[in-house]
């Protein structure tokens, strides 16, 4: 179908917009499909896969999702914000309903009939006399590399037979059967590269003695410039040992520079921060409030069970780089600045890593690799952090504070919320600044500074303050953001970003709330929520859950409680409401979560469940066990040992209900039930014991302290 | 560290190595037999990405060095389900879609397979207990244990010894 006027594209496709750029046909009858969105283990590839099939027409099996690079594919910034579905996705649909009306028009003039006489079945075009060519035949005939220009329009939804369907994905075989991530490349002649950091972040190299470990059996080069330490051998286990051996042989003046990990929210309040006002509507009451709280979440790791990785390559003064960064063209950017060469003279190509919650290490790792392999040009060089690599260095989800006073009306409504937030800004990822925001470029002779952190403006959807303000009707609000100028340790984006925090806080402070007023905390809720799609959120997973039953069931049972967490990201995409049931023992266990989801047209809603399913998981060992533990020198977390997270026998299932809305936009599930998950959970514990905990992780030594405090 | 010469079986095929007897077996599957399935997580004994059978029982292959295998057959996997065959547990995997990046599952499945042939039947508390060696960080946890519960059917009903 087309239109006389065009429709405005999609901005990813605004920005790239030759078609063949984003489509092609293949002699062996495949399709080559390309997005600027990377595979996180998100499982997108196959959800756009998915799209594409459907717009053309083509079975889902003969989409070929081509992995990104610098040089080929669409540029869309990075994969980050649960909004690929939403950006490439739509994008893809544009161009791949372009794509499919060259191909008819084309077919309509081989066979001389309307294009609208036509028919298509997986690539395969009938016209009424029974004639056919395939879509493999027209694109050579057709207009391909043209530019997209929104005339012809996607399908109705009405249409579409794969978008909606819980098709199963493109990559999970490879993946239980052999080689499949960045970390399983192998090329011609690889040597393998280890890194030295620094014991601490500030620490001085005082004393170096390299000669014993030159000598060491396979030992191809040692690179050192400025602090950054790195040894390159033939196996990857000589790699290990000289670089252990170099590590003894360093000196280090290192400062005890650190916060005390047992005050952090004391030191998060005290820091030096700069004020912003976020919102003021209605002025502040006169009165004091009727309830006030202050709650606060810990530094986190990602935690990726595989450490970062990275290929690289210099040839002839060029240099091919394999890397499971979200943004390879920024990575490319600050690498260029970093080594000193030319941005053209680097390709980027982005492989698969293991699951990526946020901005890790891979970037860092692209650069180490690129300094170790020009150290021994001609031969690929592989890096991999070691897991004290990992945990040492790779940027923490930060640890932010909030205080939150509310007052309620004789009515038992919200007059009045106020909020204060202390947070340093979030987003510290490559390819923005005039220093390289990539690890070892800070510990060269050159010595680039680290650049300052950014938030997505506060107007956008923000970052650290995202979802800082309630999604509940409240008339008079003012919110407070104390973003803080230091941070002594290295953070940056983690999954969810300032939401874990944000949604922890409102929604546990919404209980407070509720109980004060003596309101049901479903019923509290819904008073102040007039969207009916978000209402309908909060009664799908009350219902699901058995709330009313689970409530009276658990009262005067002191082991059991249930508890609830709402919100819908940047509060204006997906809705999601998080129920908790737990069993307080010796240590807090979940017995059962329900989450209801609205993320609007639901692509695959399989892919969506895993997604909730995995989050509510994730975000449950968070606020159970997780915390990084430093001295005032030092990270001491460098372990799993050290840092416990849910093991298969402690992880809960997730009972999902979707909500789907085929009318409506298509909106990410990836980081939407974080804060919700850790909300529910101890208002689940305050409803087994009574008491409330508001600083995170909420473990049993901090129950029994409770406990015993009150 | 010299090199001796060592033998043992991988997936059913003799190998005969000459490298230093504390060589971990978890570099010498990917890199010198080219098995990637096998993954490095931690070095260390904690996370179970590198989870390999020796002699049908699960070890952590970064933990063991090569001349505990002398003489000992070695089960990636990639031979789990032999030729080109997936293994019912690979194919649940793929039914139950119990993945999200992936990266733990090998090692989960090679846990899984050391669970099986020594428990036909297990519970899903068994189940969890067996792969508590194992990390996954995606909170795919229960669908891994749905794929193992299915597997565990299948396996029953094929009547597999
Ligand atoms: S890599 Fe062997 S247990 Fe983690
Ligand atoms: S699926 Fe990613 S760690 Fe298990």
């Amino acid at each position: 179908m087309t239109a006389a006027v065009p429709a405005a594209l999609p901005a990813s496709l605004a920005a790239n917009r030759r078609l063949d750029r984003w489509v092609r046909f293949l002699p062996d009858g495949t399709v080559a499909v390309r997005s600027g969105k990377v595979e996180l283990g998100q499982g997108i590839a196959s959800a756009l896969a998915q799209i594409a099939a459907d717009e053309l027409d083509v079975a889902y099996s003969r989409i070929r999702m081509i992995p990104a690079d610098t040089a080929e594919s669409p540029d869309e910034g990075i994969t980050a914000g649960s909004m690929s579905v939403e950006q490439s996705g739509s994008a893809l649909r544009q161009a791949c309903a372009e794509v499919r009306y060259e191909l008819l028009e084309a077919a309509a003039d081989l066979l001389d009939v309307h294009p609208m006489d036509l028919d298509v079945e997986d690539g395969t075009v009938r016209a009424p006399t029974g004639k056919t060519l395939n879509y493999w035949q027209l694109a050579e005939k057709a207009d391909l590399g043209r530019a997209a220009d929104g005339r012809a329009r996607p399908k109705s939804v009405d249409s579409l037979r794969l978008v909606g369907r819980p098709l199963p994905r493109l990559d999970i075989a490879a993946k239980v059967s052999g080689a499949a991530f960045v970390h399983d490349l192998e090329l011609p002649g690889m040597l393998h590269g280890r890194v030295v950091r620094p014991p601490s972040y500030r620490a001085r190299l005082v004393s170096l003695v390299a000669e014993p470990v030159r000598a060491m059996p396979g030992v191809a080069a040692l690179v050192r410039e400025g602090r950054f330490l790195g040894v390159v051998a033939q196996r990857e286990e000589q790699a290990i040992h000289a670089m252990q051996a170099l590590a003894k042989h360093a000196g280090w003046e290192e400062q005890a520079d650190l916060p005390n990990v047992e005050a952090v929210p004391q030191f998060l309040r005290s820091a030096r921060a700069q004020t912003e006002t976020l919102c003021a509507t209605g002025g502040r009451p006169a009165d004091a409030p009727s309830l006030s709280a202050c709650y606060s979440r810990p530094y986190l790791f990602h935690g990726s069970i595989g450490p970062a990785c990275a290929v690289a390559w210099w040839r002839d003064g060029r240099l091919q780089v394999w890397s499971h960064s979200q943004s390879i063209r920024p990575l490319r950017r600050d690498l260029a600045i970093a080594l000193g060469v030319d941005e053209e003279s680097i390709l980027v190509h982005h492989a698969e890593g293991a699951g990526c919650y946020g901005h890790n290490g891979a970037d860092d790792a692209a650069l180490d690799a690129a300094l170790l392999a020009r150290a021994v040009p001609g031969s690929p060089v592989r890096v991999q952090w070691m897991r004290e690599d990992e945990f040492g260095w790779e940027p923490l989800g930060p640890a932010m504070a909030a205080k939150v006073e509310g007052w309620l009306d004789d009515s038992g409504k919200l007059a009045a919320w106020r909020c204060e937030l202390w947070s340093n800004r979030h987003i510290m990822r490559p390819g923005r600044d005039a220093n390289p925001n990539l690890l070892a470029a800070w510990h060269l002779d050159r010595g680039f500074e680290p650049p300052a952190p950014i938030d997505v403006p506060f107007e956008s959807g923000g970052t650290s303050h995202r979802n800082i303000v309630p999604k509940y009707d409240i008339p008079r609000l003012e919110i407070v953001h104390h973003v803080l100028q230091d941070i002594p340790l290295r953070t940056s984006t983690l999954r969810s970003i300032g939401c874990y925090l944000n949604h922890f806080a409102i929604e546990s402070f919404m209980d407070e709330l509720a109980l004060s007023a003596g309101v049901d905390p479903v019923e509290f809720r819904l008073r102040h929520l007039p969207d009916p799609r978000e209402r309908a959120v909060i009664e799908a997973a009350a219902k699901k859950a058995g709330w009313d039953t689970l409530r009276s069931a658990a009262r005067g049972n002191a082991a059991r409680g249930t508890g609830i967490g709402f919100g819908r990201y940047k509060n204006t995409a997906a809705i999601a409401a998080v129920i908790a049931e737990v069993e307080v023992a010796a240590t807090v266990r979940v017995l059962r979560f329900v989450a209801a989801v609205d993320c609007g047209r639901v692509v695959n809603p399989d892919g969506v469940a895993n997604q909730i399913e995995g989050g509510v998981v994730q975000a449950a060992s968070w606020t159970l066990k997780e915390q990084v533990r430093f001295d005032r020198t030092r990270i001491t977390s460098r372990t799993w040992e050290d840092y416990p997270i849910l093991s298969f026998s402690e992880a809960p299932a997730v009972e999902v209900v979707l909500i789907d809305r085929p009318e409506e936009p298509s909106f990410g599930v990836g980081e939407v039930v974080a804060g919700q998950t850790a909300a529910a959970i101890a208002n689940a514990v305050h409803d087994a014991l009574g008491v409330r905990v508001r600083d995170l992780p909420l473990t049993r030594e901090r129950l029994v302290a409770l406990i015993n405090g009150s | 560290m010299t090199a001796d010469t060592v033998s043992f079986r991988v997936n059913g095929v003799q190998h005969l190595l000459a490298l230093p007897p504390e060589t971990p077996l978890l570099y010498i599957l990917r890199n010198d037999l080219k098995l990637k399935g096998t993954r490095f997580g931690c070095g260390l004994g904690q996370c179970g990405a590198c989870t390999v059978l020796v002699d049908g029982r699960s070890v952590q292959s970064c933990d063991v060095p090569l001349w505990s295998v002398a003489g000992k057959s070695v089960t990636t996997v990639e031979g789990l389900g032999g030729a080109g065959r997936l293994h019912p547990l690979q194919q649940a995997i793929l039914d139950e879609q119990a993945a999200q990046c992936g990266y733990c599952l090998n090692g989960v499945l090679m846990s899984a397979a050391a669970l099986l042939a020594e428990n036909r039947h297990p519970t899903e508390a068994q189940i969890r207990a067996g792969l508590d060696r194992n990390l996954c960080r995606c909170g795919t946890h229960a669908r891994i244990v749905r794929a193992i519960q299915r597997a565990a059917k299948a396996l029953a009903e094929a009547g597999a010894p």
